[in-house]
């Protein structure tokens, strides 16, 4: 079982490198993305290196594939053994979705039928990435703009097997949950209320774009009302979270970033939670 | 339909845009699928824009984003790093501009840059390697990231003008075809030109020929004088360079 960790964190970006290493911000830990830091060397290593000195790191991955019918890459998972000794993360995390199959990688978080055979292949990928770690991970819900005609079972009921086979916990994205309750027509409060709450071990609170057609998971803009509300109905069912605000694209000043991690403290409190 | 052919037909999809490849995902599917193709390609084209600003900058946004077109339907990506993606691109621009070749090695010098940004840390050759050395029987063991880039062309100049945010100069072939070195300085990459002469004397040495070997072979070419002129020249730029990391008896 994954350790708990009660705190609040931000993405760790390039914009924000030189007040993460000048000041002490105010935050409980970092999430970087995993693929950024699993080059050779060079400045990206130092930056990490320095960061893990005066925070706590967490590293969230996007390219592991654990749904890939193929297996998942070995030499992946050798880097990012490497990195894992180097920093020694809060937690290690990445997505229930293939990204790469038949020698083609699609950087895309690609989704996945919810079906035995799926399940099957899901589990034994992650085990295999876990025994190669040497540690438990946590899988991500992902946003989703399809879904298939044979799903058998849930996207949490799948998850709930998967931590049960496997020993992983959750990463819980609420935007996601959000934007696939929307675009697929279900009510994201019932769609929370079926998440096994006691594998959840972080969260993920991030903004969305209205599409075309669909909600589209940007990560571009703050997280919205009504993703706020949602982290207000799912904090009374869980244990103690890492709680941390997800920014990729249109990155503000990070003190507007901290204002909404306040947000997210405030909701805390008065939940009668840790604000940390 | 099992997943390893789900994610085969999905694979296609994307990479081929035929809406006969969309089918078996059903009618219901068809608007959820056009948008992870436009976060496909979006994501290579913004890849292959953050990695060739500077040859962006020089052949114009639309002539760019034709370019990305043409690689994104020629070239899959095929690791899980996309900072492999961008590899094959400068041979797609060569093959869009056969009479502009500075494009091309513009291309392969951003490239490169961006290699050695984030190539193995070593550290350079210590004063006490360099004093207490039998120069009669030493081979140069060169950084990792030192990268030989032929150069035809004036890109160089090109990208320094970009650089410095000045007007950059007409494209030109070079008097001569030359190469440029490419490594990291610390944290920075750097790049010099050098002549035919020295990139070839810093391929035989990376091929394992000793330095007093090269010497000789100066002396036989150019002459005594010159030739170890020459030598000297060149370990000494090498040296405060930081390319040798190592001297291997």
């Amino acid at each position: 079982m994954i350790p708990s960790f009660a705190g609040f964190g931000l993405g760790l970006r390039k914009q924000h490198y030189a007040e993460f290493l000048e000041h002490r911000v105010a935050v409980d830990f970092v999430e970087v993305i995993s693929e950024n830091f699993m080059v050779d060397g060079g400045r990206p290593r130092r930056i990490l290196r320095e960061v893990r000195e005066r925070y706590p790191v967490a590293l969230h991955g996007v390219s592991m594939s654990v749904g890939s019918a193929d297996g998942v890459d070995r030499a992946y998972l050798v880097r990012l053994r490497a990195l894992v000794e180097e920093i020694e993360p809060l937690f290690v995390s990445d997505h229930l979705c293939w990204t790469q199959s038949g020698g083609f990688n699609s950087h895309d978080l690609l989704p996945l039928p919810y079906t035995q055979e799926a399940l099957d292949i899901v589990c034994a990928n992650i085990s295999i990435a876990q025994d190669a770690l040497g540690r438990e991970m946590l899988i991500e819900n992902p946003s989703s703009y399809i879904s298939f005609e044979n799903d058998m079972m849930s996207e949490w009921a799948f998850l709930d097997a998967v931590c049960a086979r496997t020993g992983c916990g959750l990463l819980l994205d609420v935007n996601n949950v959000f934007v696939s309750a929307t675009n697929h027509g279900f009510d994201p409060v019932a769609n929370l209320d079926g998440v096994p709450h006691e594998r959840v071990r972080q969260i993920h609170l991030a903004g969305h774009a209205q599409g075309e057609t669909m909600l589209i998971d940007t990560h571009d803009s703050p997280v919205a009302a009504s993703v706020w509300d949602l982290y207000r109905h799912i904090l009374p069912r869980l244990g103690p979270v890492a709680t941390m605000i997800e920014r990729d694209d249109a990155i503000p000043p990070l003190h507007e970033l901290l204002a909404e991690l306040g947000q997210a403290r405030a909701i805390n409190a008065q939940t009668g939670r840790l604000a940390a | 339909m099992n997943l390893a052919r789900l994610q085969r037909e999905f694979s296609t999809w994307l990479q081929a845009d035929k809406p006969a490849d969309a089918a078996p995902f059903g009618e219901r599917a068809r608007l959820g699928l056009a948008i992870y193709q436009n976060n496909f390609r979006a994501q290579l084209a913004t890849c292959l824009e953050d990695s060739f600003d500077k040859t962006r900058q020089w052949i114009g946004g639309e002539a760019f984003h034709e370019a990305i077109v043409h690689h994104v339907e020629r070239v899959p990506p095929s690791s899980w790093t996309l900072d492999a993606y961008p590899r094959d691109f400068p041979a797609t621009l060569a093959m869009l501009y056969p009479i502009d070749p500075e494009v091309a090695e513009l291309a392969a010098l951003e490239l490169a840059l961006a290699d050695a940004f984030v190539g193995p840390d070593v550290n350079r050759l210590a004063a006490e390697q360099i004093a207490s050395a039998d120069w009669d029987c030493v081979t140069l063991l060169f950084v990792p990231m030192l990268d030989l880039l032929p150069m035809t062309t004036n890109a160089a100049a090109i990208w320094t003008a970009l650089a410095e945010e000045a007007s950059p100069p007409m494209s030109a072939l070079l008097p001569t075809a030359g190469a440029l070195l490419v490594w990291r300085d610390g944290e920075t990459p750097r790049f010099r030109a050098i002549e035919a002469m020295e990139e070839r004397a810093i391929l035989l040495m990376r091929g394992g020929m000793t330095f007093a070997r090269l010497c000789a072979d100066l002396v036989e070419d150019v002459g005594e004088a010159e030739g170890v002129t020459l030598a000297g020249a060149w370990l000494g730029q090498w040296l405060a360079d930081g390319l040798v990391s190592d001297l291997i008896d």
